[in-house]
């Protein structure tokens, strides 16, 4: 069981970067109206085939067959049920997978969001060579995070240089913050 | 919002400056296991508490990098530190408030935290 979604996001993020993603794409959505949380990864990945995809969430009988996946989409989908949510997932090898998990926003058993924008951060400072398009939403206001934007604007250089590491740190969690206008758990 | 303006300052700055990192500057690397069990751990908050901390002692030869599961997922979050020519020390246990210590005693000063090691711990 993760703390905070924030360190759910990373690790089922981990499983699009070690499915060969080019562009992962991840969003947040955060509704008063619905009551719901939802969080939203699509990649480019490999993919998986049918059989594996209804696998997938069995925790122990698919973590010895290959390093993919194991306890992280299984834990996703338990805290997404304990507390009143949805889970999905579909795939297409060759196209890549889309994961769509909400959970009840004010449900007590919903872990806290938790530090977002540092897990985004960790995604990008870790993997500067691949592209992640990031989407934050509060009932309706938005902010999205392109780092094929900020690759063309700071090119030739890496995304993980300090100084730029440090702009789009500071730069995604001024955003995200701003949309709660203050905190939110 | 930041704007995109400040960002191609900062490139146009970088770019002027003469000794750019290289790879071959970089002559430690602090890597931390990410798998879902360091993670789940608590090794989100020490990564970053680690690129903070260098940052702010304006460290530019050490690359902070991650790595899957390491093997010993109760020893979580781990850390390993990869100085040239110098034995790997893994680190176990860590948590954001020991990085400070290792930055400043093995980093800067060579000296590896024994405390905090897996030999002393594990």
């Amino acid at each position: 069981m993760m703390r905070e979604l924030a360190d759910n996001i990373l690790d089922i993020a981990q499983n699009s970067i070690s499915a060969g993603a080019s562009l992962t794409t991840i969003q947040v959505l955060i509704s008063h109206e619905k009551n719901l949380v939802t969080l939203v990864f699509e990649d480019d990945g490999c993919g998986m085939p049918p059989e594996f995809v209804r696998a997938v969430t069995e925790p122990f009988t698919t973590t010895r067959k290959t390093r993919r996946v194991g306890l992280g989409l299984p834990l996703l989908r338990m805290t997404a049920d304990m507390t009143g949510g949805s889970f999905s997932i579909e795939s297409e090898v060759g196209k890549g997978t889309r994961v769509c998990v909400s959970f009840g926003l004010d449900h007590i058993d919903r872990p806290p969001l938790g530090d977002v924008s540092g897990a985004w951060f960790t995604l990008v400072f870790m993997n500067p060579e691949l592209d992640f398009l990031l989407i934050y939403e509060v009932d309706g206001r938005r902010f999205e995070f392109d780092t094929r934007v900020i690759r063309e604007t700071v090119a030739p250089l890496s995304l993980n240089e300090p100084e730029i590491a440090a702009w789009i740190r500071e730069c995604i969690s001024q955003e995200i913050s701003q949309l709660h206008g203050g905190t939110f758990q | 919002m930041k704007s995109l303006a400040e960002l191609a300052a900062i490139r146009k700055r970088m770019l002027e400056q003469v000794n750019l990192r290289k790879d071959d500057n970089i002559d430690t690397r602090i890597v931390v296991g990410m798998a879902t069990c360091g993670i789940a751990a608590g090794a989100r908050p020490v990564m970053l508490e680690f690129v903070e901390e260098l940052k702010r002692r304006g460290i530019e030869n050490v690359t902070v990098a991650q790595t899957g599961c390491i093997g010993m997922c109760r020893l979580e979050p781990m850390v390993e530190v990869y100085v040239k020519d110098q034995e790997k020390v893994t680190y176990v246990h860590m948590s954001p408030d020991k990085v400070a210590k290792v930055v400043t005693e093995h980093i800067i000063n060579g000296r590896p935290v024994e405390e905090y090691t897996i030999g002393y711990q594990g």
